[in-house]
């Protein structure tokens, strides 16, 4: 018997409503590391993946949404969890994909864990940074509270495939949006393995839908869906990212508009106040006695 | 139209004469080949229809469906709201077909008859104790009479499945006669199975032979009330013995598949069913229709699509 092990190559897929369907056209296409050896073969997802997906996470939305927010931020939490248990393998596979050392690259995914973990903390604090009471002249109380947008498109950065990927969904999901996540058209590979740590983390399916294949084929649909609330133009090229925002246009899309990041930085909340809506709610107080209060 | 009752001369007059004659000519009907009806349920369903053929199939289904709620909870302004959506779908198209026929309970018929006044939309009212149809005859008629004095202009009944599994055939037989002496002229009797009680693709054969040979003018799967409704399978079956029985006798009978279709692309299966199995005089919302409430949400949107090739969402459609 030969002592040469035969390699046991993994089918990277798509993560599309907690399942893992290859792409509904069937395609593929090669990715290669940083050298140009080739890696693997990812889903070259078509509109019609990009339609599944809308609707999964259409479908997700409202369980998601109503969950409270200390329940969310378990829940991601327990993401940073499963993300620690497969350190080894997002280390190699960002190595890979940025053509890292292995410390560096460890060095990114310590980093993006901490984002995570980071993001998990802010699920029931935002509500009190960018909400409250508001003053107003009036027998009322009145107060604001940030609500999430609804279904989000992310086009996930094409360079910082890990933590890029990361520092723009964790903000969109933190805060009760789903999102349908374009993974990196040159380095998916981290992002369609990210899909199998949030499947088996205690996130609904659905939540987060990760496709893969040419950004600009699978960017253009979905800018243009009628059901999808919002979308980040991360990962988008200057031409791109102006057809994508006239597309948005029609149905009146929330889009952030790319601009120059590193990712490295602490990010601060922009990216979460950019896919909330603020209700603001006014309150009878019942009415004014003698002294000009009812209390 | 062809007449719905069998001549006197007919060969098939007498099957029905007693309950032995009955039971000999639905148990000489063929035992169904049920691998093989599946397997041409699902190859059929694997045809590739697009654009303009699409859009064709789409505002024919849009046409046929029996717009339907059948809840407990319906009232006078849902019903009407339903009305209302029946004759104009999309409001923001007018190119878009009325559907076929709003379907109530009895007691809303009146209501749903002024919603869709003048417009051409039917009204379609469940009757004979709907869903489990386990009432007395004199019930059953009465409330038959209810609906069609009230201006239903089609009424689908139930059959006592009961009845028909324990093999008293001819009372089931005499119970489809009564209703549809009971519906007049005024009105069309569809005549429903509950397919998923009916255990076996031979019965569904046979019930189905039953229900044309006792004068139905349609032949409905089911009611919607129980976990398994209309499927590829038992529709294809029910198309083909109509079909048949248009063959022996020259009486066009039409069908209608209920429950559980929900998106464009099911739909459009079921219309290749039609065109492949009784074939193009079948594709008219005089003789297929659609037992449906969240189908036409989805037609509509596939329909958006078609024409502004973005992709729309329930938020452009109205919510039921």
């Amino acid at each position: 018997m030969s002592d040469t092990r035969l390699s046991v190559l993994k089918t990277y897929k798509l993560y599309v409503g907690g399942k893992f369907p290859r792409s509904e056209s069937g395609r593929v296409y090669e990715v290669s590391d940083s050298k140009g050896k080739w890696l693997a073969n990812a889903p070259l997802s078509s509109r019609k993946d990009a339609r599944d997906a809308v609707v999964a996470a259409r479908k997700a939305f409202g369980g998601w949404s109503g969950a409270t927010a200390y329940n969310r931020g378990q829940v991601l939490y327990r993401v940073a969890e499963m993300l620690e248990g497969r350190r080894d393998q997002f280390v190699r596979e960002v190595g890979e994909a940025e053509g890292l050392s292995k410390s560096k690259s460890a060095a990114v995914v310590d980093a993006t864990i901490d984002r995570w973990v980071w993001y998990a903390g802010w699920t029931d604090k935002i509500a009190q940074v960018v909400g409250g009471g508001n003053p107003v002249a009036g027998p009322f109380f009145n107060l604001s509270s940030p609500e999430p947008t609804g279904v989000v498109a992310v086009l996930a950065p094409q360079e910082s495939s890990f933590l890029g990927l990361v520092s723009v969904l964790a903000p969109v999901i933190a805060t009760g949006n789903t999102a349908i996540v374009v993974a990196s058209e040159k380095s998916p590979l981290p992002a369609l393995s990210l899909a199998e740590v949030l499947a088996t983390s205690d996130v609904p399916g659905g939540v987060v839908n990760v496709l893969s294949g040419r950004t600009a084929e699978i960017a253009t649909p979905l800018a243009a869906h009628q059901d999808v609330n919002a979308i980040d133009l991360a990962g988008a090229d200057e031409s791109l990212a102006k057809e994508l925002e006239i597309a948005a246009a029609d149905n009146l899309k929330r889009v952030l508009r790319p601009q120059p990041v590193d990712y490295a930085e602490t990010p601060g909340i922009d990216r979460m106040t950019a896919f909330l809506e603020t209700k603001t709610v006014w309150h009878p107080t019942g009415s004014l006695g003698a002294s000009g209060s009812s209390y | 139209m062809p007449s719905s009752a069998l001549t006197a001369a007919h060969p098939l007059k007498d099957v029905a004469a007693s309950d032995s004659a009955l039971r000999r000519f639905l148990h000489g009907l063929p035992g169904v080949d049920a691998v093989g009806l599946e397997g041409r349920a699902a190859s059929l369903g694997t045809r590739s229809i697009k654009t303009t053929a699409k859009a064709y199939a789409i505002d024919l289904a849009i046409s046929m469906v029996d717009l339907t709620t059948l809840e407990g909870a319906d009232t006078p302004g849902k019903v009407r709201a339903l009305g209302a959506k029946a004759v104009k779908p999309d409001p923001t198209d007018r190119t878009t077909p009325s559907t076929a026929a709003v379907c109530v309970y009895p007691d809303m018929v009146a209501v749903a008859k002024e919603a869709v006044a003048g417009s051409g939309v039917k009204v379609a009212s469940v009757a004979t104790a709907f869903p489990a149809g386990r009432a007395a005859l004199d019930v059953k008629l009465a409330d038959v009479r209810d609906a069609v004095a009230a201006g239903a202009d089609e009424i689908d009944m139930v059959i006592d499945r009961g009845a028909f599994l324990s093999g008293r055939y001819v009372k089931v037989y005499d119970e489809i006669t009564a209703v549809k002496e009971a519906c007049g002229t005024s009105a069309r009797l569809k005549v429903i199975f509950e397919t998923g009680e009916l255990s076996t693709y031979d019965n569904i054969r046979r019930a189905s032979w039953l229900g044309m040979l006792a004068g139905a003018d349609f032949i409905k799967t089911s009611t919607g009330k129980v976990a398994v409704n209309a499927t590829p399978a038992n529709t294809l079956l029910m198309l083909e013995a109509v079909r048949d029985f248009k063959a022996q006798t020259g009486i066009q009978v039409g069908v209608k598949p209920a429950g559980g279709i929900r998106t464009s692309k099911d739909a459009i299966k079921f219309l290749v069913l039609v065109n492949e199995t009784a074939g193009e005089d079948w594709l008219d919302n005089h003789w297929f229709r659609f037992g449906a409430s969240s189908l036409l949400n989805d037609l509509l949107m596939q329909r958006q699509k078609l024409a502004t090739g973005r992709y729309s969402g329930p938020d452009y459609v109205t919510v039921d």
